[in-house]
C-alpha cells in the first residue's frame, strides 16, 4: 500500500499541492483525476521520489520513502514499474533492449533468461516479434504497450501511469485501460494512474481521488462518482454532453 | 555563477558515484568512445592536414631571408602544430561537433522523460549518462590530438612539395632539429583537460534543460559556446603553467 499524508508542493511562489493525504490500495486501480493544473502530475512525481515534497511524507508499505537517501531508495524503486505520457523509451534501443534494460542493471540473470523475460512482457502487450523495432518505428499505442512491457519486466509491486490515454484514439485507449487493469488484477499491483479520460474513470476506477486547486476535493470509487452532489466533480466528470446524457441513463 | 558552479560540481560528484553494475557501464563507455573518437576523426583530419599545411606555406613566406635556414619552417610549423594547432583547435571544432551532440543528446532525454525513466529505475542517472562521457573524452581526445599533430605536420611536408616555397628535404630536416618532448607533453595534458571540459559542461548544459525543442538547441548553443571559452582559458593557464 502506499500512503500520503498532508504533501505540500510549492514552485517558487507557486503552491501547486496543498496539503493531500490519500491512502492508495494493493491490487485496485487508483486513479488522481482534475483538470489541467489541479496537481495531478505534481503528486505523482512527488510519490515516485521525481519532486522532493515541500512538506509531507510518502510511505511505501509503511517505509517513510520521503526520507530516504538515493541509495536508501533504490531497493523500492526496483519495485517501482512506470509508464510516462509520452512513454519516455530510451530512443536509441530497440525495444528488447529497453525492456532489458533494468534487467541488466539490477540482476543477475543470464542473457538467455532476460531475453526469455523481454519476450513474456512482449507477448504480454500483445507485441510479440517486435523486439528488434526502435521506438521511431513504433505508433503511439504500440510505444504505451513498450512502456508498459518495461514497466512489467522487473515485476513491480508499484505501477505509476501518467497519462495512459493521451494523443490514443479511442479504441487503443481502452486496449491500454484493460491491460492495465489486467496487469494490476494478475499481479496484485498498486497501480496509481493519473488521467483526466472519463472512459478510465468510469472503466477501471476501483479507487479515485479528484484534485482541484491542489487539495483532495473528492475521493470514492467509479460507482460513486455519478450519484455525488461534489459541484467542482460534477462539472469536471460531467462537462460534456456525451456524460452528462450517460449520466441521466445511470 | 556560483549557484551553476555549485551545481555543475555536484552533478560531477553525481557522475562519479559507484555504478550499479560496472559491465553495463564499460559497455557505455565503450560506446561512447568510438562516437568521439572515431566519429570525430574525419573532420580532425581534414582540418589537422589543412592547418598544418597552411602553417608551413606561412612561415615560409614571413622568413624569406637568405640568413635564415629554410629548415627552420619545419621547426616552427611543428612545434606551433604541437603546441596550438592541434591541442586548442582541434578541441574548438571537437567542441563544435562533439560538444553540441552531448549537450542535444542529454538534453533531448530529460525534456522527453528518459531521465526521469532512468531515476525511476533507481539508476543513476549522471553517472549512467555522464560519466562514460567525460571517460571517453578525456581519453580520446589526446588520441585525435596526436593523430592531428602527425596530420599537421604532414600537411606541411605536402606544402612543402606543392609549392615548392620550402624543399621537403628542409623541411623534414626542421620538423627533426631541436625536438623538445615537452611541447608533447603540454599538448597531451591540454586534450586531456579540454577533453573534460568539452564533456563535462555540454552533459551540465543538457542534464538541466527545462521545456523543449527550443531549449534543447539553446543548452547545446551555451555548450559549446560555453566550453570553447573554457577551453581557450584552460588553454592559457597550461601553456603559462608549463612552458
Amino acid at each position: 500500500m502506499i500512503e500520503v499524508k498532508d504533501i505540500y508542493k510549492t514552485f517558487g511562489e507557486n503552491e501547486v499541492l496543498k496539503g493531500i493525504s490519500a491512502k492508495f490500495t494493493a491490487g485496485k486501480n487508483n486513479l488522481i483525476i482534475g483538470g489541467s493544473g489541479s496537481g495531478k502530475t505534481t503528486l505523482l512525481k512527488c510519490i515516485v521520489g521525481l519532486h522532493d515534497p515541500t512538506k509531507g511524507q510518502v510511505f511505501f508499505n509503511d517505509e517513510n520513502f520521503t526520507e530516504m537517501d538515493f541509495t536508501q531508495r533504490v531497493p523500492i524503486r526496483t519495485e517501482i514499474g512506470m509508464l510516462f505520457q509520452n512513454s519516455a523509451l530510451f530512443d536509441s534501443m530497440t525495444v528488447e533492449e529497453n525492456i532489458m534494460f533494468p534487467l541488466n542493471l539490477f540482476t543477475k540473470q543470464s542473457k538467455e533468461e532476460k531475453l526469455e523475460r523481454a519476450n513474456f512482457c512482449l507477448e504480454r502487450v500483445n507485441l510479440a516479434g517486435k523486439n528488434k523495432l526502435y521506438p521511431s518505428e513504433l505508433s503511439g499505442g504500440m510505444k504505451k504497450r513498450v512502456g508498459i512491457a518495461r514497466a512489467i519486466s522487473m515485476q513491480p509491486k508499484y505501477l505509476f501511469v501518467d497519462e495512459p490515454n493521451s494523443g490514443l484514439d479511442p479504441k487503443t485507449s481502452i486496449l491500454i485501460d484493460e491491460l492495465i487493469n489486467e496487469l494490476t488484477e494478475e499481479y496484485k499491483i498498486t497501480t496509481v494512474i493519473v488521467t483526466h479520460d472519463m472512459n478510465s474513470v468510469m472503466g477501471i476506477g476501483d479507487h479515485i481521488v479528484f484534485l482541484h486547486e491542489g487539495k483532495k476535493w473528492w475521493e470514492g470509487s467509479n460507482h460513486e462518482i455519478a450519484h455525488t452532489d461534489n459541484k467542482e466533480l460534477n462539472s469536471f466528470v460531467f462537462a460534456s454532453k456525451f456524460m452528462q446524457a450517460a449520466k441521466e441513463k445511470l | 555563477m556560483f549557484h551553476s558552479l555549485g551545481k555543475y560540481i555536484l552533478l560531477l560528484h553525481l557522475s562519479f558515484r559507484k555504478p550499479e553494475k560496472f559491465k553495463v557501464y564499460w559497455a557505455e563507455v565503450m560506446r561512447e568512445m568510438v562516437s568521439v573518437g572515431i566519429g570525430s576523426l574525419g573532420i580532425i583530419s581534414i582540418i589537422s592536414l589543412f592547418i598544418g599545411a597552411a602553417t608551413t606555406i606561412q612561415v615560409a613566406f614571413q622568413l624569406s631571408s637568405p640568413l635564415v635556414p629554410r629548415s627552420i619552417a619545419g621547426s616552427i610549423a611543428r612545434d606551433s602544430t604541437i603546441l596550438e594547432f592541434s591541442p586548442t583547435i582541434s578541441s574548438l571544432v571537437l567542441a563544435g561537433r562533439v560538444g553540441s551532440s552531448i549537450a542535444s543528446q542529454i538534453g533531448t532525454m530529460r525534456v522527453t522523460e528518459q531521465i526521469d525513466a532512468l531515476e525511476i529505475m533507481g539508476v543513476n542517472a549522471p553517472g549512467y549518462l555522464i560519466a562514460p562521457k567525460i571517460i571517453a573524452g578525456m581519453t580520446m581526445v589526446p588520441l585525435l590530438v596526436i593523430a592531428s599533430i602527425a596530420l599537421g605536420i604532414t600537411g606541411g611536408w605536402i606544402a612543402c612539395l606543392v609549392s615548392g616555397d620550402v624543399s621537403p628535404a628542409d623541411y623534414i630536416a626542421g620538423v627533426h632539429s631541436d625536438f623538445e618532448g615537452l611541447t608533447v607533453r603540454v599538448a597531451l595534458v591540454k586534450a586531456v583537460v579540454f577533453g573534460f571540459i568539452i564533456a563535462s559542461i555540454c552533459a551540465y548544459q543538457g542534464f538541466y534543460t527545462s521545456g523543449g525543442a527550443l531549449e534543447v538547441g539553446q543548452s547545446a548553443t551555451k555548450g559549446v559556446v560555453y566550453s570553447c571559452v573554457m577551453i581557450l582559458f584552460a588553454d592559457l593557464v597550461i601553456t603559462r603553467l608549463m612552458l
